[in-house]
């Protein structure tokens, strides 16, 4: 299969590598980089468990072809903490019992962050918006509500 | 057409494990030179907490901090055998084995540690911090980083334990059908209210209100997390889930995570919930377990709720709009019975 050059930043670091042409994004992110914090969940866009921020937007990594990504900047959950400091939303999650078997997490956690980028102080139901996309399967979605509220009242939240 | 609001309620006896071939489950417990343990287990951890309940239910046993405890789970070719992760059954069958085995751990390791404070072994306590002392002199005292070392290096002596924890098959009365398959049983009780639309037949969540009885609670916060959850669970396979939700062939069956109706963020209401502590006689510390009887209340609580509204008596599941839809027409009208 042909191969095409892809140069993005990734978690702010910037990667040039080849890719299979046609490849997705989720399948670059973890196999030819190596970061496997995005999950495969239904691999068509049903489940969000993929989601990445792709300059500030959440997309579902499963459905963009890693070829439309060139220059962007792509953060992953792997890029979310600070050294050893976490994300106020992961300090969130852990506080409120925010996930149970963890397949969900990633995927939520890049969907809370995107959204909470654009509206720091979201109300419950913009919250439930902005996770709308995501499928916890452990359906354990009231904690989950409820650690990105903490995050969003307390304005925690500076990056 | 009207939204028609109506309250159902559900209570429930859960058996704890089950019982086909009898029901074991196996743990190893073994201490490593640095002092620190591993619990080898087959049962699996499917974010219902196994690992959690069992590392604490092995540290406690054996008077050792939590974090000394690393429990190894889920590879039946490395660990003691398990029957498995169903039926409520890891924290009560699973726990105990760890208990049995903690136990046995923990006389070799106090042996040990008699032998390097050259005392005897039923004078000594462990303070819980990782270290080991004589009953009312802390100060003869040996950490149990130390009494691994002495004992891997020095005695010769594997501080170690085998546990198994067996409900044996019960057999079955011929004559009455009569048999006693679980040594433990949990309760729950749930009120759901629902809104029914008597035009297109959709049911929407209100509230939940429950009181679960399972035993002692070993962590909380992981039996709430289950609970609430599991209370969706439950209503996703009252109101949504089936792989041929609406249609009579299956070729329109859902196919994926796309069209497989699931509850979604936007679908959960608020739900209360009191946890009621009356310890197992033949539990870890008390425990049964919240397992599956999470999601079983919320079942028939919401088809009485729904009849409690229309007047639809719904006996197969899941609860369609569609089925709702048909039993009103059925009936002429919906017909909201009374509340209580």
């Amino acid at each position: 299969m042909a191969k095409v050059a892809l140069q993005f930043f990734h978690n702010g670091r910037e990667v040039a590598i080849f890719a299979d042409a046609g490849t997705n994004l989720l399948t670059v992110l973890r196999e030819n980089i190596g970061d496997v914090s995005p999950k495969f969940g239904c691999g068509q866009g049903g489940c969000g468990a993929c989601t990445v921020i792709i300059d500030g937007e959440a997309r579902l990594s499963c459905l963009t072809l890693a070829e439309t990504i060139s220059g962007a900047s792509v953060t992953t959950v792997d890029g979310m903490k600070d050294g050893p400091a976490l994300h106020p939303l992961q300090q969130a999650f852990m506080d409120h019992f925010a996930a149970q078997c963890g397949y969900c997490t990633p995927g939520m956690l890049m969907a809370a962050k995107a959204l909470l980028d654009r509206n720091p102080t979201p109300t419950r139901d913009e919250i439930v918006e902005g996770i709308s996309g995501n499928i916890c399967r452990c359906t354990g979605y009231e904690p989950i509500i409820n650690a990105i509220q903490s995050v969003s009242t307390s304005g925690a939240v500076k990056r | 057409m009207a939204k028609l609001r109506g309250r159902g309620i559900a209570a429930i006896n859960y058996p704890i494990g089950m019982n086909l071939g009898g029901d074991p489950s196996q743990a190893l417990v073994h201490s490593n030179p640095t002092g620190k343990f591993t619990v080898a287990l087959s049962s699996i951890d499917l974010g219902q907490g196994m690992k959690s309940v069992t590392r604490q239910i092995c540290a406690e046993t054996l008077g050792v901090p939590v974090e000394d405890v690393y429990v190894d789970t889920a590879d039946s070719d490395t660990g003691p055998h398990c029957m498995g992760s169903f039926a409520s059954r890891g924290t009560h069958r699973v726990g105990n084995a760890v208990m049995v085995a903690a136990q046995e751990a923990r006389a070799v390791m106090m042996e040990a540690a008699a032998e390097e404070l050259e005392v005897n072994a039923s004078d000594l306590v462990t303070d819980g911090k990782g270290n080991i002392h004589v009953k009312g002199a802390p100060h003869r005292s040996i950490s149990t980083k130390d009494v691994a070392i002495a004992a891997q290096f020095k005695q010769g002596r594997t501080i170690s334990g085998r546990g198994i924890f067996l409900v044996p098959l019960s057999a079955v009365n011929p004559e009455t059908g009569e048999m006693s398959p679980a040594t433990c049983y949990a309760h729950a009780c749930l009120v759901a209210e629902v809104d029914v639309d008597d035009e297109t037949g959709e049911v929407t969540m209100i509230r939940m209100d429950s009181a679960y009885e399972l035993g002692r609670a070993l962590n909380p916060k992981l039996v709430e997390q289950q609970l609430v959850g599991g209370a969706w669970m439950g209503l996703s396979h009252a109101l949504f889930e089936t792989p041929e939700p609406y249609y009579p062939e299956p070729i329109h069956g859902p196919r994926d995570f796309v069209e497989y109706l699931m509850p979604g963020p936007g679908d959960i209401c608020p739900h209360d919930i009191a946890v009621l502590e009356r310890p197992a006689a033949d539990g870890p510390f008390g425990a049964k377990g919240p397992g599956e009887m999470c999601a079983n209340p919320v079942l028939p609580a919401v088809a009485n709720a729904i009849f409690n509204a229309v007047g639809v008596r719904v006996d197969d599941l899941p609860i369609t709009p569609e089925k709702v839809l048909r039993g009103i027409r059925a009936q002429g009208g919906a017909r909201p019975q009374t509340r209580r």
